[in-house]
Order: C-alpha cells, then structure tokens, then sequence
C-alpha cells in the first residue's frame, strides 16, 4: 500500500540546514496497523507528514497504492489527500462553527458529493462511531474522546486507502484513549491500513507493528502480539 | 458559484463578529453614499441650471451689426449698417446646414418709453417682427389663439401674438382677447394669439409682442433692413463651426472689411451651453473622484478586515486542505465573502443615498423651487455604474486576503495556534 525508498528530508533553519530524515526505507502493507514510535525530534511526525503529502520530500520515491507521489502541485495534493488519505490529529481540528454532522461531511463536500447522499453518509460513519445523537452538536458541546471520535469518522467518510492519526491520544486521559483505540482496533478489523504516530508505549503494544525511528533512521522495525484496548474500556 | 453551502458558509463566518462586521460594511456604505448623494446634487445643479435655457434651440447663434471700424471699398469707417433681407436668403442658400435662419425687428427694449396702447391702458414692451420659425428657436406655450404663420408674412397682416404680462397690462380680467386691436406706435394690430414663455424667469420674457415681420418693416420704414437673425443649425452640425464662415458672408455682402472685428456682433449659444455642459462634465468627474476614494478607504477597511479574518482561520484552512479542499477553492470562498459584504453594505448605501436624495425633492416640491437647483437625480446608469465599482473593488478587496489564504502550506496552517 505504501511503498517509501531512501527518503531524505532536511529542514533549512536560518543559515545551517537540519537533517531530519535520513534515508528511511519502509513499507506497508494493506491491512496494517502500524505504530511510528520515537522521540521527539526523532522524525516521526516529518515521516507522516511526508505520508500525508502535507510536506514533500527532498529525496527519495513514495509510492501511495502503486501511485508515485512526486511533484505534486497544490490542487493535486489536494485531490490526492481527499482521495487516498484520512488525517486524525492531535487536537481533532474540528471545524469549530460547524455541527458534528457538518464536519464528518467536509471531505465528501471537497468530493463534489451532492447534500443528501452526503448527509446520509456522515450520518452512517458518525453511527459507526456511536455518536448518531450527536450529529447537531458543535465540536464545542463535545467531550474530548467524543471529538476524537468525530474526527475519526470525518476520517472515514471519504473511505481512503490509508488513515494517518498523528498522536490521536495525545490529548485524551487513558480511559478515553482506549475506547479511541479499541475504535481504531476495529476499524483496522474491517480491513482500513492504519498508522499511528505515538510515543506512548501502550497505545503502541495495540498495534500489529511498531517502527521504531532514532535520528531520522529506523533503527527497530518488529511484528508484535496485538494488545487489544476492548479488555480495557 | 451559487451552491447553498458555500454560501451557508460566508453567512456563518459573517456573522461570527457581528460589531466588525457592521463597521467594515459602515466604511463601503458611506463612500457609496458619498459617491451618490454628490452625482445627484450635481445633477440637480445640472438641472436647475439647463431649466434656464429651457428648450431653446441651444445650437443657436445671434447677429447683429455696429458700426464699422475700417474703411473699406471707398466707405468710411463709422459707417451704421444693416442687414438685408436678401442677405438672409444668401445665407439660407450657402449654408445648407442650418435649420432656421430668422432676421427679426425691434422696437422698444429694456426702459424704454411706451409704445403701445390700449384704450387707457399703455405700457412699454418689446415689439418683435418675425417670421413663423421663431416659435422653435425660442418656444413659447400658446395660451389661447395662434402663432404667426406663413400667410401672414406674405400678406403682410398687421396681427399680433402679445405675452400673458401684455395681456394682464392691457386688458383688465375676463376681456375678450382675441380679435381686439392694440396700437403699436400708432399702428393698429389685432391680437390673434397669447402665449407663455416655457423658461422664463419672472415675467420679463412675457412682456413681449410679436409681429409679422413684413408688416413690422412695412408699418415701421425698416423698407427691407434686418435688425438681427437667429440661426440654428441642424442637430448634426454645431453651429460653433460655422459662425467664421457666416460672419465672413454677411461682411462680405454688406462690404465691410473683412478684418474689421467689431462690424458683426454675435452671441454663440451653443459655445455657451457648451462651456456649462463642460463644467457639469467637471463636476460629475470630480463627484466620481471623490466618492471613489471615500469608497476606497471603506475597501481598503474590508481588505483588512479580510486579512484578519483569514489569519483566525489559518487552521482551519490547514484542516481544509489536509482534507482535501481544493485551493481555488478556498480562494473563491474569501473573494466571495469580500464580494458579498462589499455588495451588501454597497446596495444599502445605493438604497439609503436614493432615500436621502427622495427626501430632498420632497422638501423641494413642498418648498417651492430654489434658483439653480431642481429636482435632483440618480440614473439608473449611474446605479450600475455604483454596483460595477462595488464589485470591482469587492474582488480587489479580497483579493490580497485570498492569495495569503492560499500561501500558506497546510501544514504551516495545521502547526498555528
């Protein structure tokens, strides 16, 4: 599913340039759940944003579902992330002004899909996500895991190839980031090819793979034993 | 363009901040305010002024003659001379541009004594012979009976056409009119018509009487001499063109030097009108002016205002375009949101600047007229002209806020606070 080669990236600060990526070979597989661990200023978020297309890379070829990603300009970077990519952030990045429903409907908007079938969609993922009742509220009515939670079924409803959560429990206390995880378990069960970028431990033992980066290199890349989050909600 | 949810949108992030919002559209609602309430005073400048000309033929010139100040062909300087009636026909003949040429006769003139009677009543006017075109050149609004007519000049008929001011002067109230005699320097006329003057001023202008002109010159031992002519030429040709040349004919029949400046007088009305429809050209260019730059403050205020209102959204936009929103998309959203609150504030300064200017004929109509100014406008061109500035500078308004919208990566967006 995604296909990285000796991937380099540098960042100029001011005069002297910083290094952040050097020569990351990694790949995915359809199906996955893989967890990018590291610390910070390990390259971590650099890698998924490169993954999001958000960021481009200085050297090196990205594969995305046998698509090359290179030279991309704005509007296809855009259609490309509308159609290949879910983005789950740190801090939700809700749109503040628009109801649960609203925001779940935002990528199928940028799709062109027409107002009814796109009200019937957001209304089915937010279904998925337990938040049907939900769906009028504005993110500012929402507790913390709820928003994730919208955030996650806005992630979902464009049905993209890979879903990129950065940190998705990075802001939630551990009860909540597990009913987020055991969510994210069982939509990787249906078959969607996840990563997480995290550095905490546990979140990471839930996941089928961990990629370990130091430096701006993968220095541990292993299979593990899925630690499933439902024994904990 | 016109879908519900892009609109939906601009409605939203409008009335996020109701107070700025009202105080950007306050900046665009003045200047167009400005812009119209300046157009229509100069308008009813425009008006108050053009009602004195009324509806004279405006491509009109007068001439008359002075005495001659060069010698010439064996005749002395100082020599009076008059214009014939034959000098009227060479100029119909050369001229074949020109609508009328009319010479007219006087008697009388400002202060002067009486001569005219009426039983007991007597009064000093203006006496005119003339012939029928002059009812165009100068028009009047025949109150009762008729103008002069070709018939009367070839049977040089002693009639005459007097004023409504004549009539109150001569007759007392309820008397018959037409068909009554009045003496002109002892000469009797019969009245066949009155009239009102259209533009007048007072009442001078209705102290007039008009005569045939032949039976003017025959009554009066003007023999076939022309006291003065009003020439009008037809609509396509001014008559500012062809003044040199007619002046130089009538030098040339009447054997005056042709350098000789003071012989022929002559009055230009069209140059003169000209000269006021220039100044009011003058004034509408400097009401555009300064509407436009009042307006443009008020744009220069939602261009920031815009530019604020992208910053506050930087995230937002980053979270649109991770999501997959089209750039040109988003561009399209911050121009319309300028657009639309340019239009708005825009058409409700045109709504209220109509409302002012209304309010002023009102008073006007209750007040009666005021001198120079009357009945003060706004063309529907001129609300076109309005909306076409307003969406011109509504684009050019958003236009640097769209373009930053846009600069920014996405992911510069996503990491801002």
């Amino acid at each position: 599913m995604i296909e990285i080669k000796n991937l380099h990236k540098s960042y100029k600060m001011g005069s002297n340039s910083l290094h952040v990526l050097k020569g990351i070979n990694f790949s995915v597989a359809e199906g996955e759940l893989v967890a990018i661990m590291g610390s910070s200023g390990s390259g971590k978020s650099t890698l998924l944003n490169i993954l999001g297309m958000l960021d481009v890379l200085d050297e090196g070829s990205y594969n995305l579902d046998g698509v090359p990603i290179v030279d991309l300009n704005e509007t296809k970077a855009a259609q490309y992330r509308n159609k290949f990519l879910g983005f789950i952030f740190q801090s939700f990045n809700l749109i503040n002004y628009k109801s649960a429903m609203e925001n779940v409907a935002l990528p199928l908007y940028y799709q062109k899909v027409a107002r009814k079938e796109r009200e019937e969609k957001s209304i089915k993922y937010l279904e998925q996500v337990g938040l049907k009742e939900w769906a009028g509220h504005l993110p500012s009515e929402l507790s913390g895991g709820q928003k994730q939670r919208v955030a996650i079924a806005r992630a979902m409803a464009a049905e993209p190839k890979v879903l990129l959560a950065d940190e998705p429990t990075g802001a939630l206390d551990s009860k909540t980031s597990y009913e987020v995880m055991d969510l994210i378990q069982k939509i990787n069960d249906a078959g969607n090819t996840i990563l997480i970028v995290t550095h905490e431990p546990d979140i990471a033992d839930m996941c089928k793979r961990i990629v370990h980066l130091k430096d701006g290199v993968i220095v541990e890349d292993k299979k593990v034993d899925q630690v499933r989050a439902s024994q904990y909600v | 363009m016109f879908n519900k949810d892009r609109w939906k949108e601009i409605l939203e992030v409008l009335t996020t901040n109701w107070f700025r919002t009202v105080l950007t559209a306050f900046g665009v609602f003045w200047g167009i305010l400005i812009l119209i309430i300046l157009l229509a005073a100069g308008k009813g400048l425009e008006n108050g002024v053009k009602s004195d000309f009324g509806d004279s033929a405006t491509n009109t010139m007068f001439v008359w003659s002075r005495n001659t100040t060069k010698a010439y062909k064996g005749l002395p300087k100082g020599r009076r001379f008059r214009f014939k009636l034959k000098d009227v026909a060479a100029i119909k003949e050369s001229f074949p541009d020109l609508k009328f040429v009319s010479p007219r006769n006087q008697l009388g003139g400002f202060g002067g004594a009486n001569n005219v009677v009426r039983g007991l009543n007597t009064g000093a006017y203006n006496v005119y012979g003339d012939y029928p075109e002059t009812i165009q050149q100068d028009p009047m609004l025949m109150t009762s009976g008729r103008f002069i007519n070709y018939s009367d000049i070839n049977e040089k008929r002693k009639i005459a056409i007097i004023g409504e001011g004549v009539k109150r002067g001569l007759y007392s109230k309820g008397e018959t009119v037409i068909g009554s005699y009045i003496k002109i320097q002892g000469v009797n006329f019969m009245v066949v018509g009155t009239y009102k003057k259209k533009n007048t001023n007072g009442e001078e202008g209705e102290k007039e009487i008009f005569v045939p002109f032949t039976a003017f010159s025959q009554a009066f031992n003007r023999a076939n001499n022309v006291g003065w002519m009003a020439i009008t030429a037809n609509d396509g040709t001014s008559i500012t063109s062809l003044k040199e040349d007619i002046v130089a004919l009538l030098k040339e029949k009447r054997k005056v030097h042709p350098d000789d400046k003071r012989a022929v007088g002559y009055f230009d009305l069209y140059e003169e009108y000209n000269k006021i429809e220039s100044l009011f050209g003058a004034l509408k260019f400097i009401a555009y002016f300064v509407g436009v730059l009042v307006l443009l403050s008020g744009i220069i205020g939602v261009s920031n205002i815009m530019l604020i209102v992208v910053k506050e959204r930087t995230k937002e936009i980053g979270i649109r375009r991770a999501l997959g929103e089209n750039p040109w998309s988003i561009k399209v959203q911050i121009l319309m949101e300028s657009l639309f609150l340019t239009l708005i504030s825009g058409m409700a300064g045109i709504v209220f600047g109509a409302l002012f200017v209304y309010g002023i004929n009102t008073l006007l109509d209750a007040n009666g007229p005021v001198d120079m100014f009357l009945n003060p406008s706004i063309g529907i061109g001129v609300v076109i002209v309005a909306l076409i500035i307003l969406i011109i500078s509504g684009l050019l308004a958003g236009f640097i806020p769209a373009n930053s919208a846009v600069k920014v990566k996405p992911i510069d967006a996503l990491r801002s606070e």
